[in-house]
């Protein structure tokens, strides 16, 4: 089993998830983050006073799946993910040792 | 007594009191989120604080029998005598205890007012102990010098129509010196300290707009012309310093901001205040576009210069914005408006101006003396600022044990 996480722009994660849903990818975990990488913040401007952003809102998505789908789940979220410019984010892969589901007790693989 | 302006002035009195709720959330959308219940707090605790001291105490030193033109009487101590029967010296036609409550409004926003400046870092029983001692050593006099029948700066002919000078000039100098003597937050400058809920901010200054027709309608005290005019001008000189601060903001800047448009309506308004009975609904135009364009320079420009830390621009929107309006009153006044007013200066009558900056000076001269005194006076005898430590974990929790915006459940 490996986890996928996903750090994407906030926009694509509608699409994402559909085009996630439509490769048999129906569990997911989606947390809203800050981060830096590349892609330069931004500048705000409240009452004369100018604040430099570097943290910029990300969205991260989270998916644990036997390790045959994970080239298949990778290409499904580059291709939809992808802008070509700079700030579409990363995609990071680990093992996961083990998974349950908590209301069947199902083990490994039967978790996913 | 009429019936018409006893109900026109009970409405005014409402929309004055809802004017306090909208600066609390006008000002508690600027500060950062680990603050905005204790901005909150300085605005509502006020309501509870000057509604009891205006009854006991204020309302006889403000407006009570005149001795020397520098105080009222004690007389009216606990609003003995103050009931239905109409007061003619400041409202023929409304009940004296009607008035009473109609100026109470303005006792608890002007305060108020002040937190801007020392929001995010002043202790709560030194803020509840400045306001008590601000408001009547502060405020109650001056209301007196201005309004009360015998007061010398009303004797020597000053116009203030609904309090440039008792309400705005007063709380923004008077703010002035609270951030100075408290010194800046701490990482001003280096972490961000910007506003954590515009759209808060901006209902907050809709419902300043909105109480802001009865703060200077009601002024007229009665269901008159004159409360019409007022009204109009309250509304176009918003409408205008909203547009100027848009522009300037966009020439200087290159981006109009909402919380710059929302600030700008918020320094019309103030700059309006002193005039709106005593000029034309043109003059209000550019009392507007000229107190939106000054109030931003002062705000972005000359508090950047200076490194005060007038934290929500207390003194920016009310002392500069309240001093303009006061000259602009001595500029553009007219008989023909107000013929218990005068004419200003491009109406023939240059001394109107100087009488107007004068009753400026002194106004300034005694908020700022009075203020630096009674903070001096307070920090003997408890701290007037939180520790490092508090001011780092935020108000909120630090001195009212509570969070504003739980994260789970």
């Amino acid at each position: 089993m490996k986890k996928i996480e996903a750090i994407i722009r906030p926009g694509k994660l509608d699409s994402v998830k559909d085009a996630l849903g439509t490769h048999g990818v129906n569990g997911l975990t989606v947390t809203q983050v800050i981060g830096c990488g590349k892609q330069k913040g931004n500048t705000q401007v409240y009452r004369g006073v100018e604040y430099n952003v570097h943290l910029i809102p990300k969205v991260k998505i989270e998916i644990v799946v036997m390790d045959k789908y994970v080239e298949e789940v990778i290409q499904v979220i580059t291709n939809v993910a992808r802008t070509g410019e700079i700030g579409d984010g990363k995609i990071f892969v680990s093992n996961v040792e083990n998974a349950y589901t908590i209301r069947t007790g199902a083990i490994g693989e039967n978790a996913l | 007594m009429d019936t018409g302006d006893t109900s026109f002035i009970m409405i005014c009195t409402a929309l004055v009191f809802l004017m306090t709720p909208g600066l609390a959330l006008f000002y508690g959308g600027m500060v950062r989120k680990k603050n905005v219940l204790s901005t909150l707090m300085h605005s509502w605790i006020v309501i509870g604080l000057m509604s009891l001291q205006w009854i006991v105490l204020g309302y006889t030193l403000a407006f009570g029998p005149d001795i020397h033109g520098i105080i009222g009487g004690l007389n009216w101590l606990g609003l003995n005598g103050v009931g239905v029967e109409p007061n003619a010296d400041y409202a023929a036609t409304i009940p004296a205890i009607v008035f009473m409550a109609f100026q109470m409004m303005f006792a608890v926003i002007t305060p108020a007012l002040i937190s801007g400046s020392f929001a995010e870092r002043m202790r709560f029983p030194a803020f509840v102990a400045f306001m008590l001692l601000w408001a009547t050593f502060v405020y109650d006099p001056l209301a007196h010098w201005i309004w009360g029948v015998g007061g010398f700066l009303r004797n020597l002919g000053a116009l203030d129509f609904a309090g440039g000078n008792v309400v705005h000039i007063s709380s923004g100098y008077s703010g002035l010196i609270a951030a100075l003597v408290l010194g800046k937050r701490k990482g001003l400058g280096k972490e961000s300290m910007a506003p954590h809920h515009i759209p808060m901010t901006v209902l907050g200054a809709g419902l300043l707009w909105f109480g802001w027709f009865g703060f200077n309608a009601g002024s007229a005290l009665g269901a008159s012309g004159l409360a019409g005019i007022a009204f109009v001008n309250t509304n176009t000189a918003a409408a205008a310093a909203a547009l100027a601060w848009a522009v300037v903001e966009r020439l200087h800047r290159g981006k109009s901001t909402m919380l710059g448009a929302a600030s700008g309506a918020v320094a019309g308004l103030v700059a309006i205040t002193p005039g709106a009975g005593f000029v034309t609904p043109l003059s209000s135009i550019f009392i507007g576009l000229m107190g939106g364009t000054i109030c931003y320079l002062a705000i972005s420009v000359i508090k950047a210069k200076f490194g005060y830390d007038d934290a929500l621009d207390a003194f920016g929107c009310h002392g500069i914005g309240g001093t303009w309006g006061a000259l602009a009153t001595g500029i553009f006044a007219t008989k023909t408006i107000n013929p218990a007013g005068n004419d200003g200066l491009f109406y023939g009558n240059a001394s109107l101006l100087g009488i107007q900056a004068l009753s400026v000076l002194i106004t300034v001269v005694f908020a700022v003396v009075a203020t630096f005194i009674i903070l001096k006076v307070i920090g003997l005898v408890m701290k007037l600022r939180v520790s490092d430590e508090q001011e780092a974990v935020g108000l909120n929790l630090s001195l009212h044990g509570e969070d504003a915006y739980p994260d789970f459940i």
